[in-house]
């Protein structure tokens, strides 16, 4: 829909302290940042030469990478199957549904880090449950490893990954699915056939946000990883805190941001960003 | 419904609805009969939509069954009745193209793929979609888009089409222009058609008979002459379109119908239920009167002042005030209505006996 000409001019107000925020918070630090990448240690592309040449550097971002796109598998996946049941389920189901929804988000990320190490370390509460039906006779390696950091990622990123969902599902057309099913088309049928394609834009934009998200990920995969699954926040974190190495640190942070702005350029080529919320 | 390609016959049998404690249809008996095009015509509110619903399976109703050629389908899930439906605003897939939303329910039927490619195929055909079978919805037009809808309602040869509202968003010549079509596409597949609308001229000009429902119940089903002629209470005779009444006095049955007294005179009407007597209300549509010099004997007519005129092109609405000051409206000639005017004093209105009718219900 298009607005009347003040209607926008009084939006583009009301946008203005935001936008100056961001623009202070963000963009002009992260100008910052380019500058040390081209800078430090001395002047020139030598940084972006040893990120193509770093093995450990390109090691970490192949598994960030394949870590994020598991997790918005997963997470997609999961808030899908949630969002189904709090949007078209009974209200008892719609209850339960937006419960496990909520509760996370009560919970910090650091707490909710530890109940899982708690549960699936070699001695928590899964492991020693599994020993003692007698199931397994060794334990299970849960955590400190890949496994670990993407249960706790998924986790973390679910609730977020139902919104997008959810709205998608809500602005759909009752009507269409009655049709499907007055046609002769089974209820599982025109869920597949219909129902996901439907929401593709809900789709899209979730797993959007989960992948975007899990790039940036550094507290999870620090306690759930052990240190043995190391991602790029992580990796941008020791070159700049530990390895005094200012200049790395910074190029790396320019190509992820370069990356994700490139991946939404092309996402919101295919999808209008009004689908997405 | 459940042979492909030969029409349904329908039976709903005391069939009831309660959404909480609100009734929206009750006691609902009427026979769909095979091949017919039965038009289901009612206010805003009336049901209309819940029976369609529940001829469907999208809906259960709360009492009632419901046969079809002669099998109880009261409990059968609509995936399995498989009627052939348009829904109001169309419903089409709008992520599929032309060509898949019509393919959709053959697909879900396991035809092969040649069967398929051929009869969507005859039906982009038939609907005129030709050029189209590529597009999405969002991409057609309001009209398109409705023979979509109807193609794919009729691809499988539903024993019954279920139609809601199908012209509701079109413009009026489109409407009338896909009304012709829908009359046509029912004679080229002999299906049931069962037709919803509110839109009154609609129904008498589609439709092989028309059911007319008022607040949940069914008021009266019947040729669209029958219940515009003979219609069997006020709501049907002043929904159906203009129409005047007049209280008649004294009315006693007699040969062809009944006698009473209209404003003094004496006159003859029909009526359905014998038993009309005493006070009634006598209903005339107003291209059934006309105005006269003077009344002649025998014949049906009163004294009328004529108080005001609408020209509309091929004829004249006249408003009359009748002596004992019962409006009346009458559509008449144009030149008929000046004259009248020009007399501004008393004319006769005057109408055959076989149009006049008494109200069963007395009016109410
Ligand atoms: N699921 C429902 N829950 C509660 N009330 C309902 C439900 N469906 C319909 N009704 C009510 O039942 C009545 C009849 O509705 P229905 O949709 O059948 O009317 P209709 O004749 O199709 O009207 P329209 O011409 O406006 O489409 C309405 O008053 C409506 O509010
Ligand atoms: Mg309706």
């Amino acid at each position: 829909m298009r607005g009347t000409l003040s209607d926008r001019t009084g939006a583009a107000l009301l946008m203005a302290p935001l936008l100056l925020f961001l623009v202070l918070a963000y963009a002009w630090p992260f100008l910052g940042v380019v500058k040390w990448s081209f800078t430090l240690p001395t002047p020139g592309l030598g940084q972006y030469h040893a990120l193509l040449t770093d093995d450990l550097v390109q090691s970490v971002f192949i598994r960030t990478l394949r870590i994020a796109a598991i997790v918005t598998v997963v997470s997609v996946t999961a808030a899908y199957a949630i969002t189904v049941v709090w949007v078209r389920g009974s209200p008892l189901q719609r209850v339960l549904a937006e419960f496990c929804i909520l509760v996370p988000f009560w919970i910090s990320v650091l707490t909710r880090a530890f109940g899982w190490v708690a549960l699936l370390s070699n001695r928590g509460l899964i492991n020693t449950w599994l020993q003692s039906i007698g199931f397994i006779s060794e334990p299970l390696t849960l955590v400190r490893n890949e496994f670990g950091v993407i249960v706790g990622m998924s986790h973390f990123l679910i609730p977020f990954a139902v919104f997008p969902l959810a709205s998608a599902m809500r602005s759909l057309d009752e009507r269409v699915l009655l049709a499907a099913r007055g046609l002769g088309s089974s209820r599982m049928r025109t869920f597949w056939t219909v129902f996901v394609p439907m929401t593709r834009s809900g789709i899209i934009g979730s797993a959007m946000i989960v992948f975007v998200f899990s790039l940036g990920f550094f507290v999870t995969p620090a306690i759930l990883g052990g240190g043995r699954s190391v991602m790029i926040a992580e990796l941008i974190y020791l070159r700049i805190f530990q390895s005094p190495d200012w200049g790395l640190g910074a190029a790396i942070s320019v190509v992820l941001v370069v990356f994700v702005g490139a991946l939404m350029a092309l996402v919101f080529r295919y999808v209008k960003p009004k689908q997405l919320v | 419904m459940q042979q492909p390609g030969r029409a349904a016959e329908i039976k709903a049998n005391g069939i009831g609805k309660s959404f909480g404690s609100f009734r929206a249809l009750d006691d609902l008996t009427l026979d769909i009969g095979r091949g017919e095009f039965l038009t289901l015509l009612g206010p805003s509110g009336s049901g209309k939509t819940t029976f369609l619903m529940i001829l469907a399976g999208f809906v259960q109703p709360s009492e009632g069954r419901l046969f079809s050629d002669g099998v109880d389908i009261t409990d059968r899930p609509a995936e399995q009745r498989a009627a052939g439906m348009v829904f109001q605003g169309y419903a089409l897939f709008p992520h599929m193209s032309v060509e898949q939303n019509i393919a959709f329910p053959l697909k879900v039927r396991k035809k092969s793929a040649t069967e398929i490619k051929r009869r969507v195929g005859e039906m982009i055909e038939r609907v005129g979609l030709n050029g189209h079978e590529k597009k999405l919805p969002a991409q057609l037009s309001g009209g398109q888009q409705q023979r979509v809808a109807l193609a794919r309602a009729l691809v499988f040869e539903p024993g019954v089409l279920l139609l809601d509202e199908p012209f509701s968003a079109l413009d009026k010549g489109l409407r009338g222009q896909m009304q012709a079509e829908m009359k046509r596409l029912h004679q080229e597949t002999g299906t049931t058609f069962v037709f919803v609308t509110h839109d009154q001229s609609e129904a008498l000009a589609l439709s092989s008979r028309v059911a007319i429902f008022n607040h949940g119940k069914l008021l009266q089903v019947g040729r669209p002459d029958e219940v515009y002629d003979r219609p069997d209470n006020r709501f049907v005779a002043e929904f159906l379109g203009e129409i005047n009444m007049l209280p008649v006095k004294g009315v006693k049955p007699a040969d062809n119908g009944a006698t009473g007294l209209c404003e003094d005179r004496a006159i003859n009407m029909r009526c359905k239920a014998e038993k009309v007597r005493g006070d009634a209300i006598l209903a005339i549509r107003p291209e059934h009167m006309s105005i006269a010099r003077e009344a002649t004997a025998g014949e049906n007519g009163i004294a009328a002042t004529a108080v005001a005129s609408t020209y509309l092109g091929a004829a004249t609405k006249l408003d009359l005030t009748t002596r004992q000051g019962a409006k009346v409206t009458v559509s008449v000639p144009n030149e008929v209505a000046a004259a009248a005017l020009r007399k501004g004093n008393s004319v006769w209105l005057t109408w055959p006996a076989e149009k006049g009718f008494l109200l069963p219900d007395g009016g109410q």
